[in-house]
């Protein structure tokens, strides 16, 4: 949260430095004496671990870049080239290549987080939509990436997913040309991709540093969604408490990543993307990345056309749709309780929400035909009414629990309820002598 | 600075603002004006090279025509070739075909347009759709998002109405690549041709 300055520099060189560019006392108010809610748990952990992965990723981005060829007759055979010639370039390919999986799996653990705990309620809104843009920059990014081995998948993913533009009336035609730069996703349109694949990331860090910044005016939300009254009370320094705790949970989520490199780094990508591109041939399913799925089965599961808009497009508008309803969801859920600890019945939806979120998954890797349509149009259905129908009336009907006065004391009931439970549960045991 | 400023008369410190307060559009204003349309029409020039470039290309626009010879495509037979980077599908009709597609009343198609590049407007009948005496020309590209339909090659899926099935989302075609079932919108495009001979066509 935006403090005093505690920064004291010691040494002539820091005094020089503060005088001309005060970056270290910035780095020490941000990341060191930050006052940081003390009860953060792990789900907290997850805005640092993106930064480390995007950091991986950019790092290990820039040095395939060096052994990478964007051509249509060369991508295939450079990709080959990188995995059985190159110095560690398996190595390096496969960190991309599941870096991309932890990227997504870390920033959506870190939205459900944003979502249970009120998190983008007021005064943090604008923090909540920057994250927004980061999410849209980080999957365009992350189809750009998925073009350039130009495997089977590569080649129609890029033509279904670009297709999907040619949807929009009139103008929809000549901006899918404008995207391929051609008559059919080509070289041009290789090209085009790997430069925006390069500039993409620096865009997401840019933005992250915004993100950090309008975080660090509010402070951090915390689980129990009541602000910070008594810093003293209430907080901690950031260092070397969350230093110490986020460092936990990232080297306890590269451990995981490092499994995934090691012992099964294809397991999250399609077979079929070891087939070099045919643009006269289609696979029997063209099915994207993992972490694209649940919008992937929403795309899908506007068979009937609304009103005067055609299925396909209903499908796009469903699509996008699904990722734009968050910029307005601080105003879509007015209850002035943030976190769902004290929300009894919103808690129940949001967690038939994950649910559903993950059922949609499911049914995004399954044939588009039979019951599996009916039951991604339910999935959308409640995706959708979860945001416009379910928050909006509980913001008004829902009676919440009572809230704790502050952090401190809401820490304190929950060490008193669990010594409370240790007692109740050692009631079966013989009483100890007094 | 700061003592500067401080002994500075007052007057003098206020006087570059502008005296009047915009009750008459003073040459000042003509300046402003002026200014922001000279940097928002140089920010359009800028604007439309780049945009431009995302455009087809000079060595892809002159792929855009291709000769094509179909002697060799029997009645019941059909190929596949290249034009624009997008699979173009050949196909002669059985006699039999072609009665199937005469009997079918247009009331049973979902879209009813020819989508003929050569016959803007036309009905998807069978004259609408076919060239010369009983060959279908349609680009092999579905119209729901952009797959390569089966059923060109022999012993390929010719999904229930004897034209082409779309894997990717299950669309089918007729034989006259008319679009018949599935979440396709339109029939299959017939790009613009000609018939160069009895046995050559140009596409585009």
């Amino acid at each position: 949260m935006s403090h005093e300055s505690t920064y004291n520099p010691q040494t002539g060189i820091e005094k020089w430095i503060d005088r001309r560019m005060p970056i270290v006392r910035l780095g020490y108010d941000s990341f060191i004496d930050f006052p940081t809610p003390k009860n953060l748990n792990y789900w907290y952990t997850f805005g640092v671990i993106l930064t480390i992965v995007l950091a991986v990723q950019i790092v290990s981005g820039v040095v395939l870049a060096m052994h990478y060829a964007a051509h249509v007759d060369h991508a295939f055979q450079s990709v080959e080239h990188i995995m059985r010639d190159v110095n560690y370039g398996w190595l390096l390919r496969y960190t991309h290549a599941n870096g991309a999986s932890m990227f997504f799996l870390a920033v959506y653990a870190h939205m459900a987080r944003g979502l249970y705990y009120g998190s983008y309620k007021e005064p943090r809104e604008l923090l909540w939509m920057i994250g927004v843009v980061i999410f849209l920059l980080m999957m365009a990014t992350a189809f750009m990436g998925y073009v350039l081995p130009w495997g089977q998948m590569s080649f129609w993913g890029a033509t279904v997913i670009t297709s999907l533009f040619s949807a929009i009336p009139i103008v929809g035609d000549p901006i899918k040309t404008l995207l391929w730069g051609g008559f059919s996703v080509d070289n041009p349109t290789l090209n085009r991709f790997y430069a925006l694949h390069y500039l993409m990331p620096f865009l997401i860090a840019g933005a992250v540093v915004l993100h950090i910044w309008a975080l660090h005016v509010p402070g951090n939300n915390n689980p129990s969604g009541i602000e910070v009254k008594d810093v003293k009370k209430d907080t901690l320094p950031f260092h070397p408490y969350y230093t110490v705790k986020d460092g936990f949970a990232a080297v306890i989520f590269l451990i995981m990543f490092a499994a995934f490199i090691f012992y099964m780094p294809n397991i999250l990508g399609h077979p079929d993307n070891y087939i070099p591109a045919d643009p006269l041939v289609t696979p029997a399913h063209i099915v994207p990345e993992w972490y694209f799925l649940p919008f992937y089965a929403m795309l899908r599961a506007i068979t009937f056309d609304i009103l005067f808009i055609p299925a396909k497009l209903g499908g796009v508008l469903a699509m996008f749709g699904s990722i734009l309803i968050l910029f307005v969801l601080p105003w879509l859920d007015g209850s002035k309780v943030r976190s769902m600890r004290y929300r009894p019945i919103a808690k129940q939806f949001f967690l038939v929400f994950m649910l559903n979120f993950f059922f949609l998954g499911w049914l995004g890797g399954q044939p588009a035909e039979g019951i599996y349509v009916a039951l991604a149009q339910a999935g959308t259905a409640y995706y959708f009414a979860y945001f416009l129908v379910i928050l909006p009336v509980l913001s008004v009907t829902e009676t919440p629990l009572p809230l704790p006065k502050s952090i401190a004391e809401s820490v304190f009931a929950d060490k008193s309820k669990k010594s409370q439970g240790s007692v109740a549960s050692g009631g079966a045991q013989p009483a100890p002598a007094e | 600075m700061s003592s500067t400023s401080d002994t500075a008369p007052k007057e003098l410190a206020g006087d570059w603002v502008q005296p009047d307060d915009g009750a008459e559009p003073t040459k000042r204003d003509f300046i402003h004006l002026l200014a922001v349309g000279t940097a928002a029409a140089a920010g359009v020039g800028v604007v439309i090279p780049l945009v431009s470039q995302l455009a087809p290309d000079a060595a892809v626009r002159a792929l855009a025509t291709k000769e094509v010879s179909i002697a060799g495509v029997e009645p019941g037979q059909a190929i596949k070739v290249i034009w624009q980077g997008k699979p173009v599908f050949i196909r002669r009709l059985t006699e039999r075909e072609i009665a199937v597609d005469t009997e079918t009343p247009l009331a049973r198609l979902s879209d009813t347009d020819a989508r003929n590049a050569n016959l803007p407007g036309a009905e998807a009948t069978v004259e609408g759709r076919i060239q010369g005496e009983d060959l279908v020309v349609v680009t092999g590209v579905c119209t729901h998002l952009g797959c390569v339909p089966l059923g060109t090659a022999a012993g390929e899926n010719k999904g229930d109405y004897g034209g082409w099935f779309c894997p990717c989302h299950g669309s089918h075609y007729d034989s006259l690549g008319r679009i018949r079932k599935g979440p396709a919108p339109d029939n299959l495009a017939v790009p613009p041709l000609e018939f160069l001979t009895e046995t050559t066509i140009r596409l585009g």
